[in-house]
């Protein structure tokens, strides 16, 4: 091996990336010359130093708290914590016991305010609208930020079990803005996030179930319009604060 | 229960973690209250996702979570922090492999080193943290951020280079002072 060679691997000799053979190569090179040897040490020194300087910051004990207890929240039936230093035990007394009572009340609730109880449409309207204003709510728009439908739809590769179809609507007036991750019905799933001016319009994409219906459909919700159709084995629903007609314009582009 | 049993789960496999969480954050939002927010943000996604969590390295799977996080509140808080393009030559910095930098490095005090690493663009900076600090492998630190090996490769060594330059310059400089 030459100097130039040592230059390129240095760093994953230092970091003990290499095969065996390499390493045995690099050592060699190394007993011998001076320069590659001081730029090996150096590589190793500041190592050293980052790791001695006391650079990792441990999360702050009332932040570890908050998170457990909106992952309490999160699962809806928990009961709140109290803002005690309480033993973990005490905790999953809590939950063992919280969840199946809240659960119960919840079903109670749900059977009251509806007549024959909600429908799988109705509900997944409702989480569709959820996941939509959350995504608004807490900067999570999108995972993959790009107008490119071939940046878009490779990025799910791998990360779905399935391919969305993804297309760019910026010449019809609705840009694509990017793509994200979502979980609906107990499934990841693919949104794409369109843009129409200052209206967003995200649209929720995972493999239809065998007997969907293919009638399209439409609703409003807190306010929120919402389209759901089935098409080539997908379900869509998309979702906007953007008027019914523009909406529907934007769906019969997309299909 | 289900529910109860994803709880007991997520509480086993990632909470564990938490710390590697805020520190990445810490590093990426170079700010404590915003990594405090990206943090707490990551781990609720984790958990609304844990379901699609098979297995596998669960400190890189939540990374994977709180770096697109962060860095998705950096292109909405301080776009101009990832919109920045390096090119090769431009971020390319004398190289100082003849130079005796080694007993300086070693006087280089916590508060410099800190400014050194703040200072680095977060490419660059996050592949310190993920290796240096968190000790992860390059496979690892290239599948959780998306990127080849190579890459990894090539930001950690401009990375290293730029560290010890400005640890360098800093050094001399406060020598003169």
């Amino acid at each position: 091996m030459n100097c130039e060679e040592i230059e390129a691997l240095k760093h994953a000799y230092a970091d003990r990336e290499l095969d065996l053979v390499r390493t045995t190569e690099i050592e060699h090179h190394l007993s011998d010359c001076r320069a590659c040897s001081q730029a090996y040490e150096n590589i190793r020194a500041l190592s050293s130093a980052l790791k001695s300087s006391d650079l990792y910051f441990k999360a702050p004990a009332l932040l570890k708290r908050r998170i457990r207890e909106s992952l309490g929240a999160e699962n809806k039936d928990a009961p709140t914590l109290q803002r005690s230093n309480a033993p973990t035990l005490f905790w999953w007394q809590w939950l063992k016991w919280g969840i199946p009572i809240a659960g119960t009340a919840l079903i109670a609730f749900l059977l009251a305010t509806s007549f024959i109880g909600p429908s799988t449409d109705e509900r997944l309207a409702q989480e569709v609208t959820a996941n939509h204003v959350r995504s608004l709510m807490a900067n999570h728009l999108t995972d993959v930020t790009s107008s490119d439908q071939h940046t878009v739809k490779p990025w799910f590769d791998g990360k779905l079990d399935f391919a969305p179809p993804v297309k760019d609507l910026a010449a019809q007036g609705f840009p694509l803005q990017g793509g994200r991750l979502d979980y609906l019905q107990n499934r990841p799933v693919a949104a794409l996030v369109y843009q129409r001016h200052k209206h967003f319009v995200n649209v929720f994409i995972w493999p239809a179930t065998r007997n969907s219906s293919t009638t399209e459909r439409s609703a409003v919700r807190q306010g929120y319009n919402l389209i759901h159709w089935n098409e080539s084995g997908m379900t869509f629903w998309a979702v906007s604060d953007l008027n019914p007609v523009e909406l529907r314009e934007f769906v019969e582009l997309i299909k | 229960m289900e529910e109860q049993d994803k709880q007991a789960r997520f509480e086993a496999t990632i909470m564990p973690h938490l710390d590697a969480a805020y520190n990445l954050a810490r590093w990426l939002t170079r700010n404590e209250h915003d990594a405090e927010d990206v943090a707490q943000d990551a781990v609720l996604r984790a958990f609304k996702f844990f379901g699609g969590f098979h297995g596998g390295n669960s400190r890189s799977w939540l990374l994977s979570i709180v770096r697109n996080t962060a860095y998705t509140w950096l292109q909405k808080n301080r776009k101009h922090e990832i919109a920045t393009v390096f090119s090769e030559e431009e971020h390319d910095v004398e190289d100082l492999a003849a130079n005796p930098e080694v007993l300086l490095l070693r006087k280089a005090d916590h508060e410099e080193i800190m400014r050194a690493v703040e200072q680095l663009p977060v490419e660059f900076r996050e592949v310190i943290i993920l290796r240096e600090l968190e000790g992860m492998s390059y496979k690892e630190i290239a599948e959780m951020s998306d990127v080849p090996i190579g890459t990894v490769m090539s930001r950690l060594a401009r990375a290293r280079k730029q560290l010890q330059q400005s640890l360098g310059q800093r050094l001399e400089s406060g020598v003169s002072q």
